[in-house]
């Protein structure tokens, strides 16, 4: 036989992890705890040296903690408030359900099928309340309560 | 019916591996009386209007597991979806997205399957003897079926690799459907491979890169909902860290029922053939 | 290391961090809302927390956590990108050494600020 013909590659690549077809909320709360979860480690790594401000004394601890105190800075550092209470809010209902809970247990499949993913959602749907609310709390605390 | 039916405009990837450099999609008319499926679509388009599109099928009842397409934005069975409970005008078909193309709608399972091989899907015994020369069936009780049945339902059609978005970047991860069977075969009571499969699946490639996006639990049409597996799976993993799980002892051989007569008019089991 | 035990420290660390993180972030950033502080990061303020075991202990473990899970998150990220066996065997070396060396002086800087002399409160 012929050498075989060339198939066309079609893995979807990092598109594919947004999302790319007609999927469930779950899909999209992965990408988003994928995305804050490197944003906070970025923002982690550069808070370990700026916090190492400290050794220097009062004097370099006031210039670095000044040289952030204009706006972006503070917008920038509200994102990362959001960022974490979601993954954190997110991240419990990931370990729990990592970990084969709040999905009960498996059954006969009987259509219209009922899969855990459907089971564990009102879990989601709570975790997306309560991080607004934490969202909405910091949100004032950063920009009302406490500015001059 | 004397009314002629509604027509629906069917839009199909098209790719010829030694002509064209990449697919297109080309529009067929097609008439969509009640009940079409998108399968019947496509065997329509190709008795009366293209003879050289491809794709396979061979059930068209949702058994096979060989027509799973990429349509109206999902991976689903073209045999077991419906034109009109798809919604919208058209209907746009084509090949499950994470694998290489063929051919038009033709999706190259190759080393899908050889993943679901590499996860021992059979049960694992320490008694060999016994699986080779068997001298009755093992036990099982009903519940514990209940534990792995939906798992055993997978038909191999390879929708939710396409729906995985790890599979999306990662060539080398298992992918949902054989973790899923690894759980199968794991939890099923008359298994004693749970540290030899596990040795395939807890790797940087097996199951802790899925996160539960859920995706193939979404599409999966025999409900074996493979997200489920493979978080009992690590569950399995976590407890046996915390010492929680004893080594299991696959479920013994039967003894030979005794004082038992069948039923009038039930035919004798065949004689064994090797 | 044997990918399970990885995978396991990442769950229990995304728990301890759950617990002093958010603690540290009520600390933070809910301050004025339960009226804990005047200025939080006032150099006083920070010092003053600094100097206390507790917080210095905290810290360090929060580090030590947060480093773990962050680097082992990402590895897992890295890893579905379907790199060479060379490339996952440097990233591997890469965030070893790189979380070792941000753990060091992180924990350098908690264990000097906690026992700096001339605080000028
Ligand atoms: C507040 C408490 C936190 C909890 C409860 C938590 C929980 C989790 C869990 C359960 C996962 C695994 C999800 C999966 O398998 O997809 C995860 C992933 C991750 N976490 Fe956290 N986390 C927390 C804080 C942090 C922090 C502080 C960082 C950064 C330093 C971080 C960075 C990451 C990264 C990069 C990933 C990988 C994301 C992925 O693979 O998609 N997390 N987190
Ligand atoms: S698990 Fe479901 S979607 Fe995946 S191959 Fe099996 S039947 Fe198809
Ligand atoms: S043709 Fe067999 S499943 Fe569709």
């Amino acid at each position: 036989m012929a050498e075989t013909a060339k198939h066309y590659k079609n893995r979807l690549g990092l598109w594919g992890w947004l999302g790319g077809g007609r999927y469930g909320l779950e899909r999209y709360a992965y990408a988003l705890h994928r995305i804050t979860g490197m944003g906070i480690l970025l923002y982690f790594v550069l808070h370990i040296f700026v916090t190492g401000s400290r050794l220097g004394g009062r004097e370099s601890w006031t210039k670095w903690m000044g040289g952030f105190e204009s706006g972006i800075f503070e917008v920038g550092e509200y994102l990362v408030f959001i960022a974490v209470a979601y993954h954190a809010l997110n991240g419990i209902r990931l370990a729990l359900t990592e970990l084969g809970l709040l999905m009960g247990k498996p059954t006969r499949p009987l259509f219209p099928y009922r899969s855990a993913v459907l089971k564990q959602r009102p879990v989601l749907i709570l975790v997306m309340v309560l991080a607004a609310v934490l969202i909405i709390a910091g949100g004032l605390d950063f920009f009302l309560l406490g500015a001059e | 019916m004397s009314d002629a039916p509604k027509k629906v405009i069917f839009e199909v990837l098209r790719y010829n591996p030694g002509v064209d450099a990449r697919p297109r999609m080309q529009s067929y008319e097609v008439p969509a009386p009640k009940g079409l499926t998108v399968l019947d679509g496509l065997l329509w388009i190709k008795e009366n209007l293209d003879p050289t599109l491809s794709w396979r099928s061979s059930c068209r009842m949702g058994v096979c597991g060989s027509c799973a397409m990429f349509i109206n934005g999902k991976p689903r069975l073209a045999c077991a979806n419906q034109v009109a409970h798809l919604g919208g005008g058209k209907v746009v078909v084509k090949p499950l997205p994470n694998y290489d193309i063929i051919r038009d709608l033709v999706p190259d399972l190759e080393p899908f399957f050889a993943k679901h091989a590499a996860i021992k899907p059979f049960l694992i015994r320490k008694n060999v003897e016994e699986l080779e020369n068997p001298s009755g069936e093992f036990f099982q009780s009903r519940e514990e079926l209940i534990n792995y049945i939906q798992f055993a339902y997978c038909i191999k059609c390879g929708a939710c690799l396409a729906a995985c978005p790890t599979v999306a970047t990662d060539a080398s991860f298992l992918g949902p459907q054989a973790l899923a069977q690894a759980w199968r075969y794991t939890s099923d009571s008359r298994d004693e491979g749970a540290a030899e499969r596990g040795k395939e699946v807890f790797t940087a490639h097996g199951a802790f890169r899925c996160h539960f996006a859920g995706a193939c639990s979404d599409v999966c049409p025999k409900g074996v909902d493979p997200a489920f597996a493979i978080q009992l799976m690590k569950q399995f993993m976590f407890r046996e860290k915390l010492g929680g799980c004893k080594e299991k002892h696959g479920t013994e051989v039967a003894p030979p029922v005794e004082n038992w007569t069948p039923r009038e008019g039930i035919p004798k089991p065949p004689d064994h053939s090797v | 290391m044997r990918e399970s035990t990885l995978w396991f420290w990442h769950i229990i660390a995304g728990a301890v961090i759950l617990v002093l993180l958010g603690l540290h972030m009520t600390v933070m950033h809910l301050d004025d809302i339960i009226g804990l502080y005047a200025d939080t990061t006032a150099w006083e303020t920070v010092i003053a927390r600094s100097q206390q075991g507790f917080f210095m202990v905290t810290y360090i473990l929060l580090l030590g956590a947060a480093l773990y899970h962050g680097l082992y998150g990402f590895r897992s990220i890295l890893f579905e990108l379907s790199l060479g066996k060379g490339c996952q065997k440097a990233i591997n070396w890469l965030f070893l050494i790189g979380g070792l060396l941000l753990f060091i002086y992180g924990a350098y800087v908690a264990i000097a600020v906690y026992s700096m002399k001339e605080v000028v409160l």
